[in-house]
């Protein structure tokens, strides 16, 4: 049991590190999806990895698992759905504004210049408002 | 229970109850949100007042949260540190919500409840007793700093969120790592039974202690802005409106706050030897110190050269943490204080002055300047401030960092000395750049052009935002005025830190519940 958290959260992290490292905006977007995965169940396995323990207290004669990882775990998926949402949200905006998908957006003044007076003809207002 | 055992969660309450009532208001004329938002800031500043006079009574004061029974429950604690830093961010939070009303919080919606919803994991990254609400404490106040630094829109905020963002995301990720390591180990996640628990860890859960002690260390440095992790910082602080970018020294100082308060509390056990995660502080404030001078140097702009400024503050207040002795956390209380509100005032200085020059605010063109002597004084106290040269408070802060590190002189003295030097040079020669050839320094109208000075037509920037600016100016030189009693204090504070029985037995003793002997 402890064998398959392990290999799983190992894969989920490699893969996730792999595409972070990508600095492109979809795969960075789901790279750190995984990388969240992976820290969550690598939290539940830090209250120890047990098949028999009862999941409820006084339910059955087994001893109960340890409560604590479990309600930790809703909270970090609560806050990495959150987040996650918000870095589609950010990296769909970049993407808008710039028409590039790496995390660094357009390369060289040049294009930076460009990306505004595109945003200023898209939205015809200039890129800082007032 | 009196009213006043309930204080330590009023820091989090207040902010909670105005970001809240601040979200339904976000379509009311903006003088109501500025009236709430002000309330509220104001409300904020006078608790943390009382607080620090709580705290200085000496002992540290507890609170259980909901009274959960013991192996559950969430503890909030007041010592003198928590009400030093709970100060500092009212202090910064109120000038910068004062900046704010200058024009920038009306540049979008939401920013009055972003606002008081950074502050309120501020707070509770302040006053928390367990690793798991400081890791939701963090997550709090970095989503509302990604909003906030979007806040007004534009395509360097748009980049500068993304990477700020996800390199935040990742550092969640390993936090939480660490956090699964640490109770692998140890079976326990409050500071106060951690600083029990962690040095009986056998050899079995020795490494995974260690990990996650170390993984611990990467996610403050990050949020800290040290060295390896610190290169988001001038490129996000200079894109970030000016009064969230003076609010962001916060957070930086708050990853400051947590590593003295980890490595003294809860891991003692790596706190006083040179291996471990906590012997690395040391030496990576040094390094931070020398990268930081040298991104001063090489900065051509004006609020980058804040940002690698401040670097160079975070590099000190390391370099005092990484002592582990009390006096060098009586020197680190002291440039905590310090260096966020010098980092904050700078912000706010260079703000005043990029909008009279240009948004390019490049240091060798730019418009001509108006009110030349108002913003010299201002440059020039944050200058010498966030340099550290005498007299004022960056000064004291670096000589009592000195006097910590007598042990270890040659290494130390020789780096934050040179690191001195070049952040001297790097900001006078800005400073001569800016006020002293203003005159025939003319502007490039491309860089010109997407200005949005404060005033049109280039007069005198509004009250309020110079009002904020003179207000942490002032705090800087009362610091330094009152450095016999700030010092006094932050003795006090070490003192305090190094006691940790004192802490556990606050922890332990709170509460209605009677607390059953831990085990686990």
């Amino acid at each position: 049991m402890a064998g398959l958290l392990a290999a799983a959260v190992g894969v989920l992290f490699a893969g996730g590190t792999w595409l972070v490292l990508r600095a492109r905006l979809f795969p960075v977007t789901v790279g750190l999806t995984l990388l969240s995965y992976g820290a969550n169940l690598l939290l539940v396995a830090s209250g120890g990895a047990t098949l028999a323990a009862a999941s409820l207290a006084g339910r059955g004669s087994a001893a109960p698992a340890d409560p604590l990882p479990q309600a930790l775990v809703p909270t970090a998926i609560a806050i990495g759905f959150a987040t996650t949402a918000l870095v589609v949200a950010i990296a769909v905006r970049l993407y808008v504004v710039e028409r590039a998908e790496h995390v660094d957006g357009a390369p060289g003044e040049a294009r930076e210049r460009s990306a505004a007076a595109r945003v200023e003809a898209s939205t015809g207002r200039p890129e800082h408002p007032r | 229970m009196s009213p006043l055992a309930h204080a330590p969660i009023a820091p989090v309450l207040l902010p909670l109850v105005a970001g809240v009532a601040l979200v339904f208001l976000s379509r009311a004329p903006i003088g109501t949100q500025r009236a709430v938002g002000g309330l509220a800031v104001a409300l904020e500043l006078a608790t943390a007042l009382a607080l620090l006079a709580i705290a200085d009574r000496g002992a540290p004061f507890a609170y259980a949260v909901g009274d959960w029974a013991v192996p559950w429950r969430i503890v909030l604690v007041v010592d003198r540190l928590a009400a030093w830093m709970l100060l500092l961010t009212a202090l910064v939070a109120s000038a910068s919500f004062l900046y704010a009303c200058a024009g920038e919080d009306g540049e979008g919606p939401w920013f009055h409840a972003l606002f008081q919803f950074q502050v309120l994991g501020l707070d509770g990254a302040v006053l928390t007793a367990d690793l798991v609400t400081l890791f939701v404490c963090f997550e709090i106040l970095l989503i509302a700093s990604y909003a906030l630094l979007l806040h007004g829109g534009g395509v360097a905020r748009t980049r500068a969120a993304v990477h700020v963002v996800v390199l935040n995301r990742v550092g969640s990720v390993l936090f939480l790592v660490a956090v699964a390591c640490v109770y692998g180990a140890t079976g326990t996640l409050a500071l106060a039974d951690l600083a029990v628990k962690a040095p009986a860890v056998g050899r079995d859960g020795r490494g995974l202690l260690e990990a996650g002690a170390g993984l611990l260390l990467v996610v403050l440095a990050l949020k800290a802005a040290a060295l390896p992790l610190g290169f988001w910082l001038p490129r996000a602080h200079a894109a970030a409106p000016a009064a969230v970018a003076a609010l962001f020294a916060v957070p930086t100082a708050v990853g400051g706050y947590a590593i003295l308060r980890l490595y003294t509390l809860a891991f003692p056990c790596f706190a006083p030897g040179p291996c471990g995660p906590s012997g690395l502080v040391l030496p990576l404030g040094l390094a931070t110190i020398a990268f930081g001078a040298v991104g001063a140097l090489a900065a051509a702009r004006l609020r980058p050269l804040a940002g690698w400024l401040v670097i160079v503050s975070v590099g000190t207040l390391l370099v005092a943490i990484g002592t582990f002795r009390e006096a060098g956390a009586a020197a680190a209380v002291y440039c905590l204080a310090h260096a966020t509100l010098a980092g904050a005032c700078a912000f706010l200085v260079a703000d005043l002055i990029a909008r009279q020059r240009g948004a390019a605010e490049r240091l060798d063109v730019g418009a001509p300047l108006h009110d030349v002597a108002g913003l010299a004084t201002l440059a020039g106290v944050a200058a010498v401030a966030l340099v550290g040269l005498p007299p004022l408070s960056g000064f004291v802060g670096q000589l009592a960092v000195l006097q910590a590190t007598a042990a270890e002189a040659v290494r130390v003295w020789t780096i934050v000395l040179v690191g001195t030097l070049l952040t001297t040079i790097a900001a006078a020669r800005a400073a001569s750049a800016l006020f002293w050839r203003p005159a025939t320094a003319m502007p490039d109208p491309a860089d010109v052009a997407p200005a949005a000075p404060l005033t049109p037509g280039g007069a005198r920037p509004p009250w309020p935002a110079r009002a904020a600016t003179w207000t942490l100016a002032l705090l800087l030189v009362a610091l330094t005025i009152g450095a016999g009693a700030a010092l006094d204090w932050s003795r006090a504070t070490a003192r305090q830190l190094a006691d940790r029985a004192a802490y556990r037995d606050a922890v332990r003793s709170v509460g209605s519940r009677a607390a059953p002997p831990v085990s686990h």
